[in-house]
Order: C-alpha cells, then sequence, then structure tokens
C-alpha cells in the first residue's frame, strides 16, 4: 500500500500578495535525487540538498531583471541554464533539461529549439507555430530511448490542444482535446511516458482525471495537418465536494498511482488542503496526508519525493508504493518492507521482550502506525521459533495476536507454527482475530480443534476441497459433534449463556452443509454413518415442515399487515369511488 | 359502472334513546318497544323485524310498562297515566289518571278482561284493578304478574313478594325477600320482577342480582339463583313456561330452563342454562318469544337471540339480530339545493353540503373548498315529539308534524330566513308522512285511514286541494309517500301492505299494487318509466308498471330467478329507492349497511355467482369484467347509513351515524368486561 512519509520543509516561501501564486517558478532535479534547483518567481535560484533541507548555493539575476522561467540542471556539462527577462531570438517560455536529453529552449509562440544550436546562432529566425490568441499552458520535456519529446499544451478560445515536438528528427504532432464541460479548461497536466507511448494525465476543476495515450513515433505522414482529435479516457472522478476545484494538481507516480494534490479528501470533509495518493486501477484512496495553508496547485516529483509549495512552506514529502495490486489496494499485502531500525532487534531476544512489552504498552496508541512494526516483530519471532526448535515465545506470540494489529498475510507461518508447537490457546487467538487464514489452514487446524474453527471465516468453495482431505472417521465425529451443538443450542432458549465465543446456530448448520457436502458419497457407503445421517435427515425434514408452516403464517401476517388501516374519517369528507 | 363523488356525512348526531319496556303478542307476533323518550315503536316480528310503527314521544311521558290486551297496547308510566294507543293513527288514543303517583308496572289478566297496575297514593300503595283497589301500605309495589287463572296476582315490593286473591283484594302471602350481603345488607331490596306461573311457582327478580323460585301455595323459597353482583331487572317467561329469562344491570340475559337436572328423572327443576352477553348497559326489557329472547336497555339496541334448540342452525331465523338504526328515514335531502333535513325528536337541523372543487382518483379524499354549514336549528313546539318533516326538493320549504300538530315554513337558503306559514288547511292538523312534489309546488300529507291530503303551495298561503283516498278501506296509516319527477303519479305505502298509486292530474285512484305479504319498506317511480319499485321487509323488489298496471318483465325474471341467498339475508331493510337520471337502468338502494345500484341491464346473479363482486371487479382487466359482472353492485364503504341520496350534479350523499359515535355518548356502564375477568 502506497504510504506518505512524515514531511519536511525545505524552504519558506515568500508568496505573492494575493496568494495567488506561491512565490515559486519550479523546482528542478539537480545531479542525484537528493538536489533540486529552486527557482523563485522573481529573480533568485537556490540549490539544496534535500535530505539536509540545506541549501548549497544560491545565485539572482541583476536589479530589474527577472528569470522567465525554472532554472534548469544540465547534467552533462554540469552547468545551470536559465533565462531571464524573457529574450534569446524570441519571446522564451521556457527551458527544458531531463537528464539523458540536451536543454531545449520552448518559445512562447511554439518554436522548439536545442539550446546548443540557438547559442550558436543566437540571431536566426524563430517560425510561429501558434495561432493568434494560442498560448501555451503547460509543457515538459520527456526523453525516451530513442528520442527526445518536447510536449506542451495550448489553449485557444477555450479549445485545449496537445502539441508533440520530436527532436532529432523533428517532427511535430497536434492533437486536440475533448472539451469538457464547458468553461473547464485542465487544472495540471502530467506527462510520462511508458511503452513507447507517451501519456499524458489532466486534471479538470470537476475532479476529474483523464488520460490520453499517444505514441512517441510520429506517424509521420498527417504532420502540420489538421489537429486530431486526442482520446481519452476517464481515470478518476475524485470526490471534490461542493464547487469546482480551484488550485489542483495531479501528477503521475507510476502506471496505476497519481498523486493528488488539492483535493478534499473523501473522508475528512470539505477541507481541500490535502495531498492524497489513488491507486487508478481499483480506484482506491491508498493514502492521504493533511498539508496546512493555503495549496497553490504546483506539486512536482523527483525519485521518491514530492515537492509541494504550500502556506508558507515548500514541503518535501517522502513517499512509496508498491506495485499496484488488489491486495495491497486493499491493505492486505504482507508488510514485507520495513524500516531499517526493526532489523536489528531481531538479534537479541531481550531486546525483543523489551519491543513487546513497549508494543503492549503502546498498544492503545494509533493501531494503524503499529502494524508494520508488529508484523515484522511477529515474523521474526515465527521464524526464529521454525529454525530452533528450542526457541517458542508463547505469550510474546499471544500478546501480539491480541493487538489485532496481525493477521494471517502478514506472518503466515504463526499459525501453522502454533500448531505444530500444539499451542491451541495460541491457535484458538488467530482463528479468533484474524481475518484471512487460507482454507488450507483452517483445515489443518480442524483436524486438531473442535468450536473456535466453527467461527472462523471461510469461503465454501476454497474449503471444500481441504474438508475433502479428512478421513471419514473425522467427518463422523466431527458431524456427530456439530449435530450435538446443534441440539443443545436449539434446546437452549438462551444460545448466549455459553458466552461470546459459542459458534452460532447458523455457522453449525453451515458446517454440517460442509461436511455434507464434501463427504456425502463417503458417508452414504459408511455403515456407522447410516443411523446419523437418518437422523439428520429426520430432523431436516422436520425442520423443512416448520418452515414451511412458519411461511405460511408469515404470509397470514403479512396480509394482516397489508390491511389498510381505516383512516379516521371527520365530520364530512368529500369522496370519489368507483363501481364495477 | 363508474365514478361517483360522494359526501360522506357523520354530522347527523342522532342519538336513540334506552328501551324501557317491551311487551310481546304472540298471537298477532308484534313486538311494542317503549323507549325512554316515551316513543313507542311496532315491530313485526312475522315480517322480518320490521319496525312498522312509530309513535312519537311526548315530554314527560316515561313508559315503565307495556301491556298488550288482545290488539289493544297500554302503557303506564311514572307520570301516573295509563294509556292506550291507537295504533292506526300512531297516537294515544285516550289516557287514564289513575290518581296517584307514578306506576311502576301494568299487568293484564289473561283473559284479558282486567289490567292491574301498581300505584302510589299518598301513603297508600295499591294495586288498582279496574274494578277493586287493593290496598297495602307496606310498601311501594313494584312488579305485577297475574297468575293464568286470574284469580291471584303476585306482587313484588321492598324486601317481599305478596299474593293477593283478585277477587277479595286480600293478601294471602307474604314471601320476604332477602337482602344482599355486606354493604348492600342495610339497603332495602327491590323485586324488579316478578313472574307468576300457572303451576303456582313465582319467580323474582331483585336488586341483589337474585333471581328466586317460590312455591306460591306454601309460600316457601325453592331455590335461589344468584346471576350477578348488581340487579336483576327484567324476567321473562315462554308461553309454555319452559324457559325463563332475566336481564341484569351487566348487560347479560340468564335463561333458565325447567328441565329434569339427571337425565332419565321424571321431576323438573329450574336450572340456570345460558347466558347472552349482547349488551354493554342494563337490560331493562325483555321478551321471550317461541323461538328467541328479545331483550332492550339502556344501549339502545333491540337484540333478538335466537335460541338455538328452538330454530333450525345456520339458517336465517338463527342469526343475531340488532336493531339500533330505524327502519324509516330521518333524513330528507333537498337534491336541488344540496341541503339535508335532520329530524330529531325535538328539533329539525338543516345543513347545507359542503363543495370540493378538486377531481379525484376513486378512493380520493378531495379537498374540501367549503365546509358543510348548519343554516337552521328548529325547536319544535308543544310537547308532542316530531313525528314525520320534509324538505321540499328546491329546499325553499320545510314541513313537520307531530301527534297533534302541523307546520309548514317558507325558507329563504340567501340570506336564511325561516318563516311560519300561519294560514293552513284546517284539514292539514297531523300527518304520518310527508313529502313535496318534485316542483316544489305541491305538499303531500299521509292521513288517518290511508288518506292523503293534497296542498297546493302558493305564497303566501297554501290551499287545500284533495284528499286522496284508497279504495280498499285500510285503516292503517300510510308510512311510505313517493310523488313522481313528472308530477303525475303520487305513491302510498301503508302497513296492510297496501301500495296504492294516485293520478295527481286526475287526483284519482290510479291503480293498487297487488298487496304482497310483506311490508314495503321503500317505494319509487321511475322518472321516465313511470315504473314503480317497491322493496318489501322480506327484502324482495319489485317493479310494476303504472301504464300497463302489471308488473314489468324484469320484474317478473327476478321473481323467476330468485334473488341471490346473499341478498335475502340482509338482515337490515332498504329505505330508500332512487334512480340515476344519467342512467335510466340504475336504480339506487340503501340499507343499513350497504348502497346498491343495480343494472337492469346487466344479468342477474345466479345462485352460485359471487354476490359481493366489487372487488373481484377491481381487479379485473377492464374488458373480463363485463363477463363477471352482474346487476347488483353493492358498495359496503360506508357503513350505519341514515341515508343515501343522488344530487342533481350526481353525486351522491351518504349519511352515517357509526355504531360507536353512539355508544360512546351513553353512560358509563355498571361493568365493563376486561380481558380475562
Amino acid at each position: 500500500m502506497a504510504a506518505l512519509y512524515e514531511g519536511y520543509t525545505l524552504c519558506g516561501l515568500a508568496p505573492a500578495q494575493n496568494l495567488l501564486s506561491s512565490g515559486i517558478q519550479g523546482v528542478e532535479a539537480e545531479r542525484d535525487s537528493d538536489h533540486v534547483v529552486v527557482t523563485d518567481s522573481t529573480r533568485s535560484v537556490t540549490l539544496y540538498k534535500v535530505s539536509d533541507q540545506k541549501p548549497l548555493s544560491s545565485w539572482t539575476v541583476k536589479q530589474g531583471q527577472t528569470l522567465t522561467c525554472s532554472a534548469v540542471y544540465n547534467s552533462q556539462t554540469k552547468e545551470y541554464v536559465a533565462v531571464s527577462d524573457g529574450k534569446v531570438s524570441s519571446d522564451v517560455w521556457r527551458v527544458h533539461c531531463v537528464a539523458g536529453g540536451e536543454p531545449v529552449v520552448l518559445f512562447q509562440r511554439g518554436a522548439v529549439r536545442l539550446l546548443d544550436s540557438l547559442l550558436s546562432a543566437p540571431q536566426q529566425s524563430i517560425e510561429e507555430i501558434l495561432a493568434q490568441e494560442e498560448v501555451i499552458r503547460w509543457s515538459t520535456n520527456i526523453v525516451t530511448e530513442s528520442q527526445q519529446v518536447v510536449i506542451f499544451t495550448t489553449e485557444q478560445k477555450g479549445d485545449h490542444f496537445l502539441y508533440l515536438q520530436r527532436l532529432n528528427p523533428n517532427t511535430l504532432q497536434r492533437y486536440r482535446l475533448e472539451r469538457e464541460e464547458p468553461g473547464l479548461s485542465p487544472l495540471s497536466f502530467s506527462a510520462s511516458c511508458r511503452d513507447k507511448h507517451i501519456c499524458l494525465l489532466y486534471l479538470y476543476p470537476n475532479g476529474h482525471v483523464y488520460q490520453s495515450v499517444v505514441p512517441v513515433r510520429g506517424l509521420g505522414a498527417d504532420e502540420g495537418a489538421q489537429a486530431l482529435l486526442m482520446p481519452r479516457s476517464l481515470l478518476l472522478a475524485l470526490p471534490i465536494g461542493e464547487g469546482l476545484l480551484e488550485a489542483a494538481s495531479a501528477q503521475v507516480l507510476d502506471d496505476a498511482h497519481v498523486a493528488v494534490v488539492g483535493v478534499p479528501h473523501p473522508s475528512a470533509g470539505a477541507g481541500k488542503d490535502f495531498l492524497c495518493i489513488w491507486n487508478t486501477n481499483f480506484q482506491t484512496l491508498q493514502a492521504g496526508k493533511e498539508m496546512a495553508g493555503k495549496i497553490y496547485g504546483q506539486l512536482w516529483r523527483y525519485s521518491n519525493k514530492l515537492f509541494i509549495p504550500h502556506g508558507k512552506t515548500l514541503s518535501v514529502i517522502p513517499y512509496e508504493w508498491p506495485k499496484s495490486s488488489l491486495a495491497s489496494a486493499l491493505g492486505k499485502l504482507r508488510q514485507a518492507k520495513t524500516e531499517g531500525e526493526l532489523k536489528q532487534i531481531c538479534t537479541a531476544p531481550v531486546v525483543i521482550k523489551t519491543c513487546a512489552n513497549d508494543v503492549h504498552k503502546t498498544k492503545t496508541m494509533d493501531v494503524q502506525g503499529l502494524q508494520p512494526s508488529v508484523g515484522q516483530l511477529a515474523s521474526t519471532l515465527v521464524s526464529r521459533s521454525l529454525d530452533d526448535p528450542t526457541f517458542y515465545t508463547p505469550s510474546s506470540l499471544a500478546q501480539l495476536v491480541h493487538t489485532r494489529c496481525l493477521c494471517h498475510s502478514v506472518c503466515p507461518d504463526l499459525v501453522l507454527l502454533a500448531l505444530e508447537r500444539k499451542d491451541y490457546f495460541l491457535c484458538q487467538l488467530c482463528l479468533q482475530f484474524f481475518p484471512d487464514i487460507p482454507e488450507a489452514v483452517t483445515c489443518a487446524c480442524l483436524k486438531r480443534h473442535r468450536n473456535e474453527i466453527l467461527q472462523t471465516a471461510y469461503s465454501d468453495s476454497f474449503l471444500l476441497p481441504h474438508l475433502k482431505d479428512l478421513s471419514s472417521q473425522h467427518v463422523l465425529l466431527f458431524l456427530q459433534y456439530l449435530q450435538f451443538l446443534y441440539l443443545k443450542y436449539s434446546q437452549d432458549a438462551f444460545p448466549q449463556m455459553h458466552g461470546l465465543r459459542s459458534p452460532s446456530l447458523t455457522q453449525i448448520m453451515d458446517w454440517v452443509c460442509l461436511l455434507l457436502d464434501a463427504h456425502f458419497t463417503v458417508l452414504v457407503m459408511t455403515p456407522e454413518a447410516k443411523g446419523l445421517l437418518l437422523n439428520l435427515h429426520s430432523f431436516v425434514k422436520s425442520q423443512v415442515r416448520l418452515v414451511s408452516e412458519l411461511g405460511k403464517i408469515e404470509g397470514s401476517l403479512q396480509e394482516l399487515n397489508k390491511m389498510k388501516v381505516k383512516k379516521d374519517v371527520g365530520q364530512y369528507s368529500i369522496e370519489v369511488i368507483e363501481l364495477f | 359502472m363508474g365514478e361517483f363523488k360522494v359526501h360522506r356525512v357523520r354530522f347527523f348526531d342522532y342519538m336513540p334513546t334506552a328501551i324501557r319496556a317491551m311487551a310481546f303478542n304472540s298471537r298477532t307476533e308484534r313486538l311494542a318497544l317503549a323507549r325512554a323518550d316515551g316513543a313507542l315503536e311496532i315491530f313485526n316480528f312475522a315480517d322480518n323485524y320490521f319496525q312498522e310503527k312509530v309513535i312519537p314521544g311526548q315530554d314527560g311521558r316515561a313508559v315503565e310498562a307495556l301491556c298488550w290486551v288482545g290488539q289493544r297496547l297500554f302503557s303506564a308510566g311514572l307520570n301516573g297515566e295509563i294509556t292506550e294507543y291507537d295504533l292506526e293513527n300512531l297516537r294515544p288514543r285516550y289516557t287514564v289518571e289513575a290518581y296517584g303517583g307514578p306506576i311502576w308496572t301494568i299487568s293484564s289478566n289473561s283473559q284479558g278482561t282486567l289490567l292491574a297496575v301498581s300505584r302510589r297514593e299518598r301513603n297508600f300503595n295499591d294495586i288498582q284493578c279496574f274494578d277493586f283497589v287493593f290496598c297495602d301500605l307496606l310498601g311501594r309495589i313494584i312488579s305485577l304478574s297475574w297468575h293464568p287463572s286470574g284469580t291471584l296476582i303476585a306482587a313484588g315490593m321492598m324486601d317481599m313478594i305478596r299474593i293477593f286473591d283478585a277477587e277479595t283484594g286480600r293478601a294471602t302471602h307474604r314471601l320476604l325477600v332477602e337482602r344482599g350481603v355486606g354493604a348492600s345488607k342495610s339497603k332495602e331490596v327491590v323485586v324488579w320482577s316478578i313472574v307468576f306461573l300457572s303451576d303456582h311457582t313465582i319467580v323474582s327478580g331483585d336488586s341483589a342480582g337474585k333471581v328466586q323460585i317460590w312455591d306460591g301455595v306454601t309460600g316457601t323459597l325453592v331455590r335461589t339463583q344468584l346471576v350477578t353482583k348488581w340487579d336483576v331487572l327484567a324476567l321473562s317467561v315462554s308461553n309454555d313456561e319452559s324457559s325463563l329469562v332475566a336481564g341484569t344491570s351487566e348487560g347479560t340475559v340468564v335463561q333458565f330452563q325447567f328441565i329434569s337436572s339427571t337425565v332419565g328423572q321424571q321431576d323438573k327443576e329450574w336450572v340456570r342454562t345460558r347466558t347472552f352477553k349482547n349488551h354493554s348497559h342494563d337490560v331493562r326489557a325483555l321478551a321471550h318469544t317461541e323461538t328467541a329472547v328479545v331483550s332492550g336497555g339502556m344501549d339502545t339496541q333491540l337484540v333478538v337471540r335466537p335460541l338455538l334448540d328452538k330454530v333450525e342452525k345456520n339458517t336465517q331465523e338463527s342469526a343475531l339480530r340488532k336493531m339500533t338504526l330505524p327502519h324509516r328515514s330521518l333524513v330528507c335531502c333537498a337534491k336541488k339545493a344540496g341541503l339535508l333535513l335532520f329530524q330529531f325528536p325535538d328539533h329539525l337541523e338543516l345543513w347545507r353540503l359542503g363543495e370540493s372543487d378538486g377531481h379525484g382518483k376513486p378512493g380520493d379524499s378531495l379537498p374540501v373548498k367549503r365546509k358543510p354549514e348548519k343554516l337552521i336549528q328548529l325547536k319544535r313546539k308543544g310537547e308532542d315529539h316530531i313525528c314525520c318533516s320534509a324538505l321540499s326538493p328546491c329546499g325553499g320549504w320545510l314541513a313537520y308534524s307531530t301527534v297533534t300538530s302541523f307546520r309548514l315554513y317558507r325558507l329563504q337558503n340567501n340570506n336564511i330566513s325561516i318563516t311560519k306559514v300561519s294560514k293552513l288547511p284546517k284539514d292539514l292538523r297531523s300527518a304520518h308522512q310527508l313529502c313535496f312534489s318534485p316542483d316544489s309546488s305541491k305538499l303531500f300529507a299521509s292521513s288517518s285511514h290511508s288518506s292523503v291530503i293534497v296542498v297546493a303551495l302558493n305564497q303566501p298561503e297554501c290551499k287545500y286541494l284533495h284528499t286522496l283516498k284508497p279504495k280498499s278501506g285500510s285503516r292503517q296509516p300510510v308510512h311510505l309517500l313517493f310523488a313522481s319527477e313528472d308530477g303525475k303519479w303520487l305513491a302510498t305505502a301503508n302497513t296492510d301492505c297496501e301500495i296504492h298509486v294516485y293520478n295527481l292530474d286526475k287526483l284519482k285512484l290510479h291503480c293498487t299494487v297487488p298487496v304482497y305479504s310483506s311490508c314495503p319498506t321503500a317505494i319509487a317511480i321511475h322518472p321516465t318509466t313511470s315504473n314503480l319499485v317497491a322493496v318489501h321487509a322480506d327484502q324482495q323488489i319489485f317493479e310494476f308498471s303504472l301504464v300497463q298496471k302489471e308488473y314489468t318483465e324484469w320484474s317478473r325474471k327476478l321473481q323467476k330467478q330468485g334473488l341471490h341467498s346473499l341478498w335475502l339475508e340482509r338482515d337490515t331493510p332498504i329505505t330508500h329507492v332512487a334512480f340515476n337520471p344519467q342512467n335510466p337502468a340504475h336504480i339506487i338502494l340503501h340499507d343499513t349497511f350497504m348502497f346498491c345500484i343495480i343494472d337492469q341491464s346487466l344479468p342477474l346473479p345466479e345462485a352460485k355467482t359471487p354476490f359481493y363482486n366489487q372487488m373481484t371487479l377491481r381487479s379485473l382487466p377492464e374488458p373480463q369484467r363485463i363477463i363477471h359482472s352482474h346487476a347488483f353492485k353493492i358498495c359496503k364503504n360506508f357503513q350505519h347509513l341514515m341515508c343515501v341520496s343522488l344530487l342533481e350534479d350526481h353525486s351522491l350523499v351518504v349519511v352515517e351515524r357509526p355504531l360507536l359515535n353512539i355508544m360512546s355518548q351513553l353512560p358509563a356502564p355498571v361493568r365493563q368486561k376486561k380481558f380475562a375477568t
């Protein structure tokens, strides 16, 4: 399950007076994942070491000059590129540079030049690609193994277009985005490359997140022709609460996860200051974090960190996400990864004890946060117990199970270990608290156990084949016991008297049915089972008769219910009747 | 069939009064019943228990006892008068002052020659026969019973029973009645009721809740049976003296039978057998008929409880009957003006119906735009209660009559004014039934000997036109009047079961419908075909063509095929017949529990046809309905109907008087049945 970790502040912000912009033009990657270049909206550029939350160096343009776009780092030449006051040969929109690619300049009128070529011929003429009144809204630069692509979107009279400018050879592809509801323009774009296709993800103010996929390789022929309509698919319809989103951004994390900022948390009410990770395959919310202060709709991602300007700070939020799977989406995946600190604990039993005690003490605290550590602790204990026949810590394990933070998938060997060590108490606890015990294991328990098992969750179709493994003697015994239980409970007016842990009548009945299903032919052939089966048969017959009688009673009682309550007629009324 | 807009009226606060006394004439099978307001009702038990006559009450007349002497009916009451009733003119024939205080009881000897009443004069309490006065100085006489031989009279008094020799007037026995136990020990016990049997057995019922059997020869107590914690108010014995019933304050009726207590033994004794609980309040009056126990009391209902050993089981005869609402209409609807006239014993109420401009689908209640409005409450003059009333269809005339006076009023509904018409023809002194012609130009008033007085209504006075008389010479009163829509015909029905039709143009008798054995309960003449539709107490329907003077084809078909058994099993009479101007084939009828539209164009229901099939028809798709339809469209949405009438705008008016509303106005009963007690 994707997780957002505790964030930290990279730097303070000087937001604009009207709080419409964060005061940051952009955050760009530097030499590695721990360094970023932050360009503010006026004239300074700062290099930060992220993990230290420390500025390493900073420079500013002259007084009176402004930076046109974020400064970028050219990793090939180890140079920084910044554009001040907008002009090179024509008005510049942005300079892009990504690792493995050359710096490119995107002009406001849509032309694209490699920085090198521009520098070598500064006075060259820059063509105008865009139509009148068409303006660039967003741009990015992607390098695939074979191709560098500049992607930008434009807006013209409410229509939005996507341009794919491929470099070497230069081709330009123009797509038109499908219109959303009238008047709605995309709030944010995010592009990623996947399987020689470029995925464009864009978020609308109504919370809809669309994905469009276009091939990296151009179609060639229709270059420059009419803009193609870009097919799109709705990835997510985010709950937006009341009104439309104003400042929000969606960022692709991988093919299944999207980070969204500025959209309300579905279960936290109307506030829009949340950072959430959504799984787009299963439409599930994977993680959420409240961001204090104003959200500006800006979001950057470099390696496993999200950079979010909010309020008066630029926060860095590390995150992680596993490969998308149903299990993880539903939060049931075994928590394999753990934090480093716990690994050390495993070495000394003494430490384990302390830790277990700690766990016990902090049980009342945030259970959610405790789950991974409890799981880790338990699996460590279990694996050690399995390895070392002399080592077994029943009470600690029982304590851990009692926290209810464990489940079978976290610690798959625990139940079998308990069975092996004949620790039936622990087994019982597991059966009681684990929601996800596999049917095979349930059957294994069944061979040794009796009431607790009846209460565990199971699925008929999975349990059935495993039940068949039981021997007919076992089945007979088990059936007799079930019958005994049933008679006992049905005679008793207050089955609850036996304590909360006794199986209910329906559970017993279900088990009887299951057993009969699994072993019917065998039982029919077994002479000892004859009496039992006859008993059950007559019992079921009487029950069926009772139910049918009850059905009749129910029918007539329902008729009573349907009978119209005579309305109170006052002294006078005017009614309409019909005679037939 | 169609949709109807229905004005559902529940603001007629009709309140019957308690039943005080009862007398059953087993020879004529007539039950006379007296109510607390002094009104008398005659039910014909031989004719489906039809309430054929009502003699209105009078202020101050409190009937305590009733007595048939042959076909003559006498009453006595707390006003100290003995009254004989004129059952032909529905009024007291004469009243004899008994020269004493209140009379508690009246009893005739079996020969029907002597009548005994108990009275209290100064300090004397005595029994006055018409020839003798038996004096007794000891106490009030509450109850009396003649020995069938006519030689002895048993008198129930305070704490005792006395037996008098009817010839000498001497008391022969004094039987002391034990008081109640506990607190009631200090209270005198009242012998509320007494029965003298031919074997000289005396049965008494008293205020201590006992029914006691005495030997009248020796004057000894034979048996005591405590039947209630409260009072035993009434006793009645069957003609063959094998069964006896006692009514109590708890509302129960307890039966005793003269049978041998062990099988095979010859010795018979009075054994308590059955208990009936059909009343919520005191049972004040009882009659033991051949086959049934008839009871009545504070809860105003007349209950006929057939004894299942005397009738065939699961027949109509074996069904319990409760009669609460009268068998005649107390509501008059002015269909042109949308007005309702409600008749109470002491006043009349004139209401204007509400309005709604909404439309709705069947089952809806429409928003009431204008609420109904009581326009006039008219108090009657004099002591006598109102016996009949009528409102003209235009709403411009109102008439009512008591047994002694007749009043006619001119109404102006726009500014709600009422003017009494002072100058009335002298022939118009009293009426049994009143009816206005549809154009409101004539008034018909039924008078003595089945005659009808016709009066022309002209402003400012009204003029006597004619008196219509039947040729039969019947002396019975006319209880139904109907003037046809075209003004040509007037139909009358009397309690001799005769229906006469007069031609109003010629002011002559047009024809007499063949007399049917059962009394007509509703008659009407069709506005276009001039066929007379008559419904009788036995639920039979006849249609008689006035033009051809014979029963119509439809009527013959109906008689031939017979009415559906479920129609015949209904136990309340049809009290109103009307027609639908939109569809001449429709006849609208109603009894207390349903109203019915008979579509003469549809086939009559066969014996096996589901009779009450409205629900079935509703559930069927339109094309299939016609297959399952039959002529009788019965609507039971409305209950306890006092009136169903069709207004000129084709909306229906139904006047309901829910029994619960009547019950809720009764005083609290002495004992309420609680669950599991």
